[in-house]
């Protein structure tokens, strides 16, 4: 087959598919797995079971994703992904470890024999979200610098793991605010304003380390003219943290109005971080050392991938809506029939 | 122990712990069509009681295959980075191709034919269930195009020691692609029909006189019935085309040392690497030329063709007499149980013991099956192209070894929670609903 792009654009296509893919996962079973760390602040069993039916038709397409992404790390930059899983080898094992306990957690916990073992299933579900999270934020930290060893690229990774847990923990939140009501979302609306400082303490520190990491990446952000065209970012995320924390000062309003938006707000949030992380780190897929050209597969393997994922990819938005809208309003008690 | 045999063993416990959950899922999506369409076109609430019961069990494997499946979409680059690096150009599109027609399918449509029901007309329903199955079996499509092409590739060339498509249809259907499919799917079908007899037969035994249990238990054994003496056939084919592709692991299943005529069939021996004979042995005369070439002279190519070469000749001696053991196990119930259905209507208690142990029977046989043949292709990892110990990576054995330890443990207790519960489900019946996010689970109030 031959190319129907130019070859060379090819992995700069493949690129952008893989970050759409990751931001997706990020996002969408960031609100899963957020809500997993919430779990354990729920106020009994009425509502543990609430919060798992908020996220229960979702959390297995969400999770495609992640394999969507690293699928196209697999498939479009096979020395990268060598490399990289090589590297996070431990990270990688230890959040698979907690995926596994969260995905089957939501199937044991509801056909559990006793109270006492649905007990336990909540505590691997926890356990697992909370690996989870942990893990990838360690991962994104070792990624961000390089893979350099040391205590003070250690403690960075120990921060971004935190940092992310608790923006998991937020979107979790932000969330459940528009998918319950009650008690159960004025307790959602509190852990969301709980979260969103310390959130935003997490992006300003990351942003504040990586331009320092190499100087390829801080002439990205403050040469001139760059830094007055990137301006916007920081600007606009700050206005975001601002705008969504005085919002949930005033939660819930009344016809639950505005609902969605601290959900959508968390969303931007986390598209606007990914995109500045984007910034610094193109064109390379292992920082400073591989270039996406020099990682990518054969243009002919690339082209008939591309083929496919243009013709597939509308078609899964269009279900994923349709999923959506079955499944839209607020969380009701999940039967089979 | 070293890093290499640690990988191996890591990365064979985690496809062995994945491949049970399709095995059942793949043909299980089916069954709940027919129970659907059953419902849809008599209206016999028997039915609709058999698709909730085990769309249960469905979710609860799939959820399990789930998980351990995304495991082996990291362990590729973890454990076998030479892999991809050297055949990734082939291995990536079929994987890719996977993902974006099978997982997404699956994995959307799964909710609302999960959870759906009440939220969606019937034909959503219905159409869900439809895709779900289909998404399965896409799935297994692509897996095992690419192990077949892995088995016997064809359709790329090799430039600067890496591997280029070519022809994309030579690749897919390489020679062993039609045979492990169709040896595939009616494996799974397998699993499932004694499955759906063996959980029945237990819910009977336990005096559940719901129609579904007898409904249920009928489909398992009719399933059984067809379907086992059909493997017997496909099987065969697809080892006759293994011997014209791999001759050396069929020498290795029939412990076959010297390429000659008349070479009898082994039903057991002990397989002695070191002195190239077999112990014990315990043998048809010219079972194995009768079988292999139609003929009892017929020549059958032995090990010695292929010294240093050829897999390791114990575990896929014995892997495949342990699954072709089964498979005689289950056409013997399999027909003897529809025969007595047939006949009297009902089943002797002893039977309905027989089937409930024969439960997971599937798993054993299909697992087997899977060690013949990937035992079997050592020390290639893609025949001719690549081994096995090319494509590992720099892991140290600790690491290695510490994560093994932690998959095995997890492995165990799931393996463990997953017998226990499908068992619990079906001791409770159709009376208790048990799905994610309800209350504790509420009996219901049983109709006769």
């Amino acid at each position: 087959m031959t190319p129907f792009i130019p070859a060379e654009w090819l992995p700069v296509v493949f690129a952008a598919l893989m970050a759409l893919s990751i931001l997706l996962y990020v996002v969408l079973d960031g609100f899963d797995l957020g809500v997993g760390l919430l779990l354990p602040r729920a106020d009994g069993e009425a509502e543990r079971d609430r919060m798992i039916a908020a996220i229960g038709p979702f959390w297995d397409a969400n999770e495609t994703w992640l394999v969507l992404g690293i699928g196209l790390l697999l498939v479009a930059f096979p020395m990268a992904h060598g490399l990289i899983l090589t590297q996070l080898y431990l990270a990688v094992a230890l959040m698979l470890a907690g995926l596994i306990l969260r995905g089957v957690a939501f199937e044991f916990r509801a056909k559990a024999g006793d109270l006492k073992e649905k007990r336990r299933w909540d505590h691997a579900f926890v356990a697992g979200s909370l690996l989870a999270a942990l893990s990838q934020g360690w991962m994104l930290g070792r990624y961000i610098l390089g893979f350099a060893e040391g205590p003070a690229a250690l403690a960075f990774a120990a921060m971004a793991a935190g940092g992310l847990a608790i923006a998991y923990a937020f979107i979790g939140a932000a969330w459940l605010v528009w998918r319950t009501e009650g008690d159960l979302q004025r307790r959602a609306i509190g852990w969301a304003r709980q979260a969103i400082w310390p959130m935003g303490l997490g992006i300003l520190l990351v942003s504040a380390v990586t331009p320092l990491v190499s100087t390829r990446i801080f002439e990205r952000w403050f040469a001139l003219p760059d830094m007055l065209l990137l301006a916007p970012l920081p600007v606009a995320t700050a206005a975001l943290l601002l705008g969504i924390a005085s919002l949930l000062k005033h939660m819930p309003l009344p016809d639950d109005a505005l609902r969605r938006l601290p959900f959508w707000g968390a969303v931007a949030l986390f598209a606007l971080f990914f995109a500045g992380l984007a910034w610094s780190f193109f064109p390379f897929v292992v920082p400073d050392r591989l270039t996406i050209w020099q990682a990518a597969s054969a243009p002919e393997s690339l082209s008939i991938i591309l083929a496919g994922a243009l013709f597939v990819l509308p078609v899964i938005l269009a279900y994923t809506v349709l999923a959506w809208r079955v499944f839209g309003g607020k969380a009701r008690d999940l039967t089979y029939y | 122990m070293d890093a290499l045999i640690l990988a191996r063993i890591q990365f064979a416990a985690n496809i062995s712990f994945h491949i049970l959950f399709p095995t059942i899922t793949i043909a299980l999506g089916w069954v709940l069509l027919f129970f659907k369409l059953r419902f849809n076109a008599t209206a016999d609430d028997k039915w609709m009681d058999a698709y909730r019961f085990w769309v249960k069990v469905f979710a609860l494997s799939f959820a399990m295959g789930v998980v351990s499946g995304i495991t082996m979409s990291f362990q590729f680059g973890t454990n076998w980075p030479g892999y991809m690096e050297r055949v990734g150009n082939i291995a990536g599109p079929l994987l890719a191709y996977e993902v974006l027609t099978a997982f997404f399918l699956e994995a959307t449509f799964l909710s609302i034919m999960l959870f759906g029901f009440r939220r969606v007309p019937g034909w959503v329903h219905t159409g869900a269930t439809v895709l779900v199955a289909f998404g399965t079996t896409m799935s297994a499509f692509w897996i095992l195009a690419l192990n077949s092409w892995m088995q016997t590739p064809q359709g790329f060339e090799m430039r600067d020691g890496i591997a280029h498509a070519t022809d994309w249809w030579a690749i897919v259907f390489n020679p062993s692609f039609p045979y492990r499919l169709a040896h595939m799917l009616t494996a799974s079908a397998l699993t499932v029909a004694f499955l759906l007899a063996g959980l029945s037969a237990w819910r009977w035994l336990r005096g559940d006189r719901a129609p579904a249990v007898a409904a249920t238990l009928r489909t398992g054994v009719v399933m059984a019935a067809v379907l086992a003496p059909a493997q017997l056939f496909i099987g065969d084919q697809h080892g006759l085309n293994t011997l014209e592709h791999q001759p050396a692991k069929v020498a290795a299943i029939e412990a076959n040392w010297q390429t000659r005529g008349g070479v009898p069939l082994v039903l057991f021996a002990l397989p002695d690497e070191a002195a190239r004979e077999n112990r014990f042995e315990v043998a048809i005369p010219y079972g194995a030329s009768l079988i292999l070439r139609h003929s009892p002279d017929g020549v059958v190519p032995g090990l010695d063709d292929f010294v240093g070469r050829h897999p390791p000749v114990a575990p896929v001696f014995f892997a495949f007499r342990t699954m072709v053991g089964i498979g005689v196990l289950m056409i013997g119930l399999g027909l003897l149980s529809a025969v007595l259905l047939w006949r009297r209507g009902a089943l002797p208690r002893l039977v309905l013991w027989g089937l409930v142990g024969m439960t997971f029977s599937g798993w054993v046989a299909t697992l087997a099956g899977w060690y013949v043949t990937e035992i079997g292709r050592q020390p290639w990892l893609v025949t001719g192209v690549l081994t096995t110990a090319q494509a590992a990576g720099p892991v140290p054995a600790g690491n290695i070894g510490a994560t093994l330890v932690m998959y095995l443990t997890i492995y165990a207790l799931l393996l463990t929670a997953y017998v226990v519960t499908v068992f619990r489900l079906a001791s409770r019946g159709r009376i208790v609903e048990a799905v994610p996010g309800t209350a504790m689970p509420v009996s219901k109030v049983a109709t006769p």
